[in-house]
């Protein structure tokens, strides 16, 4: 097990450089998008004097090198600056925004990963059988149709048609979590739509890429009715690219998320970059990047961790 | 020999097909086989014969892309060709086993031995589970298996070889079988560990008195196992009679030729004097893979014209050392010399003649070659880049080659690795190798993965190569039935050191060191009555002890 520590040390050693290299580029993308912030806060009447004041007042008339370095010792603690828009701490702004976001993210993965996992290993079990087509066409449209198009189509049968489900996501304080779960249930099925179908088609491509490997063939010379083949032989030793491809898609659950967000008017933090990119606040956009720059780099060392624990070479060395 | 009860196994007029290029084509065409309860019968054959298709078959089973098209099995009174899958599927496992030629690859890496080992008894529910681990470990002592309380909860990749393959047979036995289908279980096996898992084998089918049908392509191990012996070809049968006739008096013209096959020896040549200067000089070499030390103070020479054997079991150093040698892994210590003139340690420092003079030939050609690449530029490509061919030239150079190792230049030229035989491959590997021009050719086991007849044609060719061209081979193999044919000079070696080393006919000759007469001595020979000499001999529990280390 020393051994797994170590490659867990060191993949979230590169992980942070990884971080530490994003933040430069983040950095310095902002700085490349045209416009002046000053002249934004001030409008077009502004004289030349007002605006210098403005910058000074900002910072913003100190060398690129010197704000970032400025910047990242700030993001170490937890100090992104403050909105240019509002004045209010960054972490206030994105804070609240980041909680709704992530809230949406886990309760539609709470119901896609399972769901994912097990037609996964259903149509692994009925390859080439009509149900395993009819799943294949299904979630192959549902990952082809935009979100946008598909959280519409989802407005317009569960809410206006039926009147099941709200079509806007509004939340308030005062809700129960039932309540919470009942007004996020179309965007969060949204999102479902979209990432069920890369991950049941990850499962069942890891399960049958196994299926011509000489235990399986024991495994059924053993007398392994099908599904004991499937579940007991072949997923042990699938879970490394299920994994995988289940990290990828809870980032994406996290940071792709701004269309959904747009379409049911859900107050998380992709309308929250996409308002402060038009608006130019820059420290709002730099945080909102690195926290989703962070959040890929954490889920991708999960998926390795994890990756690590289910080999049983790594977790039992000779 | 126990005794011999009903019929348990009645194969008739068994025809199965294979699916390739979108048709079915027959590859067994109606082969019968009778297998009476505590019989052993050895399925031999060259690769492609359809030995372990009619082994699979005996079990109602067919590997995808397989069918059985015709005939009849019937196991026990149980027509498996008519009966539904679910029944077949419950003979598995319970009264039909099988041991699988890799124990290492056939084990699932995600689960203990003997949660393995107790998953088909408690699945049909013949044993409880506490009592099935119980009786694995009962199995594992009695097939010799080290610290055989113990060894069930490691996971396979910490277990060697030669154990698994015991522990595949352990589990084999979990049910009790009437049957097991062994394909090929010790082809894979060094020759010292072979004998201990052909002796826990043969022990354990005659304790419970089990019929088995013993699947090989090799005559001497068939010999000790079996008690019918039937030859197959191409999915025909040849013929069939009991063990010690069949050995003494083959009747078929193909059976002839198979037993004859380890006569080709070509005569030995004497080391040249003092004066002479070799080709290849391995200077007291030490080498490592990080920090643990895989050669140590290893010298030899091979002298132009020459073929020097490497022999020893799987992890002596026998590769690594041809490594050193092609400079891919720097000795840590000690020089290689060529033509008396030393070489640098890493390939990248070599200047490109240094680098021609020395080629290899691989084990795999399957994996040697690459499959999307024609022939002639497989060949063309060495020729070009160390000897500057172009075009016609090119071309020339490349048929050429191919009359060498006796392929039509017309037909092979444009064709691709996987529309040749394993013996055609290995061919084409050979002239890659010559298209270098070298003075000095490393093989690596170039026919442990070919049939006898294969492998002999591919020993004469380079024979013939050796004399008309003059080169040097150093021959890495662990069948000592290659050296007696091919070799002048022998290393022996273990755990990364030379044990000994020699001419052929004195290596051959006792007095051996202990280790060369074990090795020596564990080759099979064709006397049915080897096995059991032998371990007389050696005092059984010998081999136990040495399964331990």
């Amino acid at each position: 097990m020393a051994d797994v520590g170590r490659i867990i040390l060191l993949r979230l050693g590169l992980g942070i450089l990884t971080l530490l290299v994003i933040s430069a580029l983040i950095f310095g993308a902002v700085e490349l998008l045209p416009g002046d912030i000053a002249q934004a806060v001030l409008g077009q009447g502004a004289t030349e004097e007002t605006l210098a004041a403005l910058r000074t007042e900002m910072g913003l008339d100190r060398s690129a090198p010197v704000r970032y370095i400025d910047w990242l010792a700030g993001a170490i603690v937890g100090d992104f600056g403050v909105s240019l828009l509002n004045q209010q701490p960054v972490a206030d702004v994105i804070g609240p925004r980041f909680a709704n976001t992530l809230f949406l993210a886990a309760y539609a993965a709470v119901i896609a990963v399972p769901v994912a996992i097990l037609l996964g290993i259903i149509v692994a079990l009925l390859r080439n059988t009509i149900f395993d087509r009819v799943a294949n066409v299904a979630t192959l449209t549902s990952i082809s149709s935009p979100e946008f198009f598909l959280g519409y189509i989802l407005i317009l049968y569960f809410s206006v048609k039926t009147g099941w489900f709200p079509s806007i996501a509004k939340l308030s304080s005062s809700m129960t979590f039932f309540e919470l779960l009942e007004a996020t249930f179309l965007p969060a099925l949204t999102m479902v739509l979209v990432v069920v179908a890369h991950m049941m088609r990850m499962t069942r491509a890891a399960i049958i890429n196994l299926l011509a490997s000489p235990y399986i063939e024991m495994a059924r010379l053993k007398g392994a009715p099908g599904w004991k083949v499937i579940t007991l032989h072949a997923l042990p030793n699938a879970w490394a690219p299920i994994i995988n491809v289940v990290a990828l898609n809870l980032a994406y659950l996290i940071t792709g998320v701004v269309l959904v967000e747009v379409v049911f008017v859900y107050p998380g933090i992709g309308q929250l970059l996409v308002d402060a990119v038009t608006k130019r606040d820059f420290p709002v956009v730099q945080a909102c990047c690195l926290i989703f720059a962070a959040t890929f780099i954490l889920l991708n060392l999960a998926a390795d961790v994890g990756a690590i624990l289910t080999n049983p070479r790594l977790r039992h060395p000779k | 020999m126990a005794e011999k009860g009903n019929v348990l196994l009645k194969i008739e007029g068994l025809r199965i097909e294979a699916y390739a290029e979108e048709k079915w084509f027959e590859i067994v065409h109606g082969v019968d086989l009778l297998l009476r309860r505590g019989e052993v019968m050895g399925l031999i054959g060259e690769s492609g014969a359809g030995k372990s298709t009619i082994g699979l078959a005996a079990m109602g089973f067919a590997r995808d892309g397989c069918r059985i098209s015709g005939g009849s099995v019937e196991f026990d009174g149980l027509e498996l060709t008519t009966t539904s899958e679910t029944d077949r599927r419950r003979l598995r496992g319970s009264r039909i086993a099988y041991v699988a030629q890799s124990a290492a690859a056939s084990f699932n890496p995600a689960h203990k031995l003997i949660d393995q080992h107790t998953e088909a008894p408690v699945h049909y529910r013949i044993r409880k589970r506490m009592e099935s681990q119980e009786d694995a470990m009962e199995l594992y002592q009695r097939l010799r298996l080290p610290n055989p309380r113990e060894i069930g909860f490691r996971y396979p990749h910490q277990v060697s070889g030669g154990q698994l393959q015991r522990a595949m047979t352990a589990m084999a036995m979990s049910c009790r079988p009437d049957l097991i289908i062994f394909d090929e279980p010790t082809t894979a096996l060094d020759v010292t560990t072979q004998i201990e898992v052909l002796a826990a084998i043969r022990d354990i089918v005659d304790q419970f008195n089990t019929a088995a049908i013993y699947i090989t392509h090799d005559l001497a191990v068939v010999a000790q196992m079996a008690d019918v012996i039937k030859v197959l070809l191409k999915g025909d049968q040849v013929e069939e009679s009991d063990t010690r006739s069949m050995l003494e008096n083959p009747q078929e013209d193909y059976t002839k030729s198979l037993w004859a096959v380890r006569s080709f020896q070509r005569a030995e040549k004497d080391r040249p004097g003092d004066e002479a200067v070799p080709v290849v000089t391995v200077e007291n070499i030490d080498a490592s893979y990080g920090p643990v030390k895989v050669l140590e103070d290893v010298s030899f020479d091979v002298h132009a014209g020459m073929t020097v054997a490497v022999v020893g079991e799987s992890g002596s150093g026998k590769s690594t050392a041809a490594r050193c040698i092609t400079g891919l892994l720097p000795p840590t210590k000690g020089r290689i010399l060529f033509q008396g003139e030393e070489l640098p340690a890493s390939y990248l420092a070599r200047t490109k003649d240094q680098l021609r003079q020395a080629q290899m030939i691989y084990q795999m050609a399957d994996t040697a070659l690459n499959p999307k690449i024609r022939i002639g530029d497989i060949i063309g490509r060495p020729a070009e880049f160390y000897g500057g061919l172009k075009g016609t030239d090119l071309k020339n150079r490349v048929d050429e080659l191919l009359d060498m190792i006796e392929l039509d230049p017309s037909k092979f030229y444009g064709r691709y690795p996987p529309e040749l035989s394993g013996g055609q491959k290995q061919r084409v590997g050979i002239a890659r190798s010559l298209a270098a021009d070298p003075t000095f050719i490393i093989c690596d086991e170039v026919t442990s993965a070919l049939d006898q007849l294969v492998a002999e044609g591919i020993l004469r060719l380079l024979d013939r190569l050796q004399q008309d061209l003059n080169l040097a081979y150093m021959f890495i193999t662990h069948d000592l039935a290659t050296v007696r044919s091919i070799a002048d000079e022998v290393v022996v070696m273990k755990q990364g050191r030379v044990v000994e080393q020699g001419q052929k006919s004195e290596m051959f000759k006792p007095p051996h060191h202990p280790y060369t007469d074990l090795l020596l001595s564990s080759v099979p020979e064709m006397d049915p009555d080897w096995l059991t000499t032998l371990l007389e001999e050696r005092g059984v529990d010998n081999v136990g002890e040495a399964a331990t280390t």
